[in-house]
């Protein structure tokens, strides 16, 4: 009887990490519902950005205050990372804090107590975030997007942050407790569960301090499964897929869009002086599929745009400083991203429940982004150069823009104007071209 | 203009070819405001000593507001069609004095054959200062305050935000930042064709905003480094009925120094 606990320890965890590789995979096999990217040039540098961006957090300070608060939860998560190996060792063979065996008492203190100030620094973090989030007005945290699931979503986050914590402190001032007792062999310190909360736990009998113990360990270890299998359902994914993010991020100037090659092609056609007016078309491979110029649904957009939806945290610097919302229109870069990872989700269920899509009869397009929200991007770049890891919310708009325009034709009609002018005119007005060297010889 | 100004067309004839091709673009061509732009430049390079063209008649629309609107076939059309003519006359190097010129000259022309050395006016007047060939004497502006205003396909879409400073510090002037400035920048509202239409219901024109972050700096001249930038920023100045503040193209202060 005495193994009952390892091996239920050994199923749950079993069962968590299972469940927890197979949101991963489904993740991945919806991210290469898009279309094929290469973005492997400039390997060093790629690893240069991932280590600054996300590793370092280099955006996230640009904001101090959130910055700093960030990097609390952030490190004190890594760390409670190191503290899970402990976890699993001590659950499956039934030890009692095993990495102090192998660190050796002093350094083992210094990491017990390394933790704990960081445990207490996630917790003073996460409370500030708390407050901030529900109870100043932030603008970006109060907007329409952010109704229903996603506020929630970052509210159980902090709840479960703040929980983990509290357990963590409740098995080490127990614990603390009964090393004092030589109940348990001496090893760690714990300067904040000493002089906070082991006072507290004086009175307890032993027996209900081992039950103390061994119920806030248990605690925390399902909590961590727990958490990462909520991941799936949460912004909280962006702690996974901030790293590819930011390695596969676009490295060339913001102010670049891609060319078409397909259109270069029949342009290049057309401007032939030698081509004959009057030949029948190159015969076309029938099973060719006609290219689609543009994006109406999740399907015509690249890969590392998917990946961008997934690890949108919803912190909404990016609409905070879109020129379009500040001014009260309806586009914001944050809901682009967030309608795209909704869509994702849709086609996944509906491949979960088919097993392939099967037409739904919706798109990205209308049935989540609306055009209006599409025209009044000024393609001005700061969303993208806002975002803390990365993602690029213009290129999903812009590749949106060209489906309405090539496909559909369905420009507003100022636009429509002013493209036939330069067809007509070579310029944006309704000027000859023969008169555009006319201020040369004006006063 | 009191000089000719010499088309690519002329040098070839007399089988030259000048130092840099000056690409106009469409608001420098016909827009009345931005006309003055053009010729401010033009007065500089001439004084300097630079032998430049231009396309004239043979230049077309870069393509830039077809392209951010989503149209892609009528960008490359206006693109190749571009392409082929310099490349016919070998160019080299060419300046802008309107961002949206610049980046898509620079960054997407490469792709479809294209390829130059390209440089927005405030770097190509910035390496003249530093190659001692301009000299600039900012007396006429002591005292005075200028804010600039960062375009946006200058600054965040090509990282370019120190050429115009650099230049504006020569002026002896008090050079004050806009709280949204350089990567913070606020863009004018005119990019991503938004200047060919009317923007979409919202509380507020965009320039509206930038100008009122502007104003709210008290200076007397508003910066600017872009023919669109500098017509919405004019517009937003006289919604506010603010007789006092002028806006001005970098080459045209500079042009005005010099008393050109
Ligand atoms: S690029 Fe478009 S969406 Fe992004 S901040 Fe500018 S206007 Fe907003
Ligand atoms: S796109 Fe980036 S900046 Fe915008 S909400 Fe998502 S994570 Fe935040």
């Amino acid at each position: 009887m005495q193994y009952i606990d390892n091996i239920i320890f050994f199923i749950a965890m079993v069962v968590g990490f299972g469940l927890f590789f197979k949101s991963l995979k489904e993740i991945y096999r919806n991210i290469l519902l898009g279309k094929k990217i290469d973005r492997s040039d400039q390997k060093a540098e790629r690893w240069g950005i991932m280590a600054r961006v996300a590793l370092g957090q280099s955006k996230m300070v640009k904001r101090p205050i959130a910055g700093i608060l960030h990097i609390f939860v952030y490190v004190g998560f890594v760390i409670i990372n190191i503290e899970l190996i402990e976890i699993i060792v001590d659950g499956i063979f039934g030890t009692h804090r095993f990495l102090a065996g192998i660190l050796g008492d002093s350094l083992y203190s210094f990491f017990t107590a390394t933790l704990e100030v960081l445990a207490l620094l996630v917790v003073i973090a996460v409370v500030l975030f708390f407050i901030r989030r529900n109870f100043y007005g932030i603008k970006r945290f109060t907007m329409k997007e952010l109704f229903g699931w996603p506020k929630h979503d970052a509210n159980w986050i902090l709840v479960i942050e703040f929980a983990l914590m509290m357990a963590f402190f409740t098995m080490n001032s127990s614990d603390w407790v009964l090393q004092q007792r030589q109940v348990l062999a001496a090893h760690g310190s714990f300067p904040i569960s000493a002089n906070i909360l082991g006072p507290l736990f004086q009175n307890f009998s032993d027996n209900a301090l081992i039950f103390t113990e061994r119920g806030a360990w248990w605690f925390h270890f399902i909590g961590i499964l727990f958490f990462m299998n909520y991941l799936y359902y949460s912004k909280h994914l962006h702690i996974l897929l901030a790293f590819p993010n930011t390695w596969f991020a676009n490295l060339k100037p913001k102010g670049q869009f891609t060319n078409l090659d397909s259109v270069t092609k029949e342009i290049k056609l057309m401007m032939d002086p030698n081509a004959d007016p009057y030949a029948a078309a190159p015969e076309a491979d029938p099973n060719e599929v006609p290219e689609k110029f543009g994006a109406s649904d999740i399907f015509d957009l690249n890969r590392v745009q998917l990946m961008n939806a997934y690890s949108c945290t919803e912190c909404g610097r990016c609409t905070s400083v879109c020129p379009a919302n500040i001014t009260g229109k309806k586009l914001s870069p944050r809901k682009i991203m967030m309608d795209t990872r909704d869509r994702i989700e849709e086609v996944g269920r509906n491949i979960n429940k088919n097993g392939k899509f099967v037409d739904d009869g919706k798109k990205l397009l209308d049935d989540h982004i609306q055009r209006e929200e599409l025209w009044a991007c000024t393609t001005c770049n700061a969303c993208v150069e806002a975002c803390p890891i990365l993602i690029d919310p213009l290129s999903i708009i812009v590749e949106m823009r060209r489906f309405l325009v090539m496909e559909q034709s369905a420009a507003p009609q100022e636009l429509n104007q002013m493209m036939t002018n330069i067809e007509n005119n070579a310029a944006p007005w309704q000027y000859n071209q023969a008169d555009r060297l006319k201020w040369a010889t004006e006063n | 203009m009191d000089f000719t100004i010499k088309t690519m067309a002329e040098y070839a004839a007399e089988g030259k070819a000048p130092e840099v091709l000056f690409f106009v673009g469409c608001a420098g061509s016909f827009d009345d405001r931005a006309k003055k732009i053009t010729k401010a430049f033009c007065k500089i390079l001439n004084k300097v000593g630079i032998e430049f063209a231009v396309l004239g008649q043979e230049e077309s629309c870069n393509g830039d507001p077809a392209k951010r609107a989503g149209n892609e076939f009528v960008f490359q059309m206006m693109a190749l069609t571009n392409i082929e003519i310099m490349n016919a006359y070998e160019v080299k190097k060419i300046v802008t004095t309107c961002p949206h010129c610049f980046n898509i000259i620079k960054n997407e022309y490469p792709g479809l054959g294209g390829n130059y050395e390209v440089l927005h006016h405030t770097q190509f007047l910035r390496k003249l200062m530093e190659e001692g060939r301009l000299k600039i004497e900012g007396g006429t502006f002591k005292g005075k305050r200028i804010t600039f205003h960062d375009p946006c396909y200058l600054g965040r879409a090509n990282g370019e935000y120190e050429a115009p400073r650099q230049l504006l510090e020569k002026l002896d002037a008090e050079l004050v930042e806009m709280k949204r400035c350089k990567s913070n920048g606020l863009c004018c509202g005119a990019g991503g064709a938004q200047m060919f239409k009317e923007p979409e219901p919202g509380n507020k024109d965009i320039n509206i905003e930038r100008t009122e972050e502007a104003l709210s700096e008290k200076p007397n001249i508003i910066a600017t480094g872009c023919p669109f930038c500098n017509t919405m920023m004019t517009d937003g100045v006289k919604h506010f009925n603010n007789n006092e503040v002028t806006v001005k193209d970098i080459a045209e202060l500079l042009a005005e120094a010099e008393d050109l």
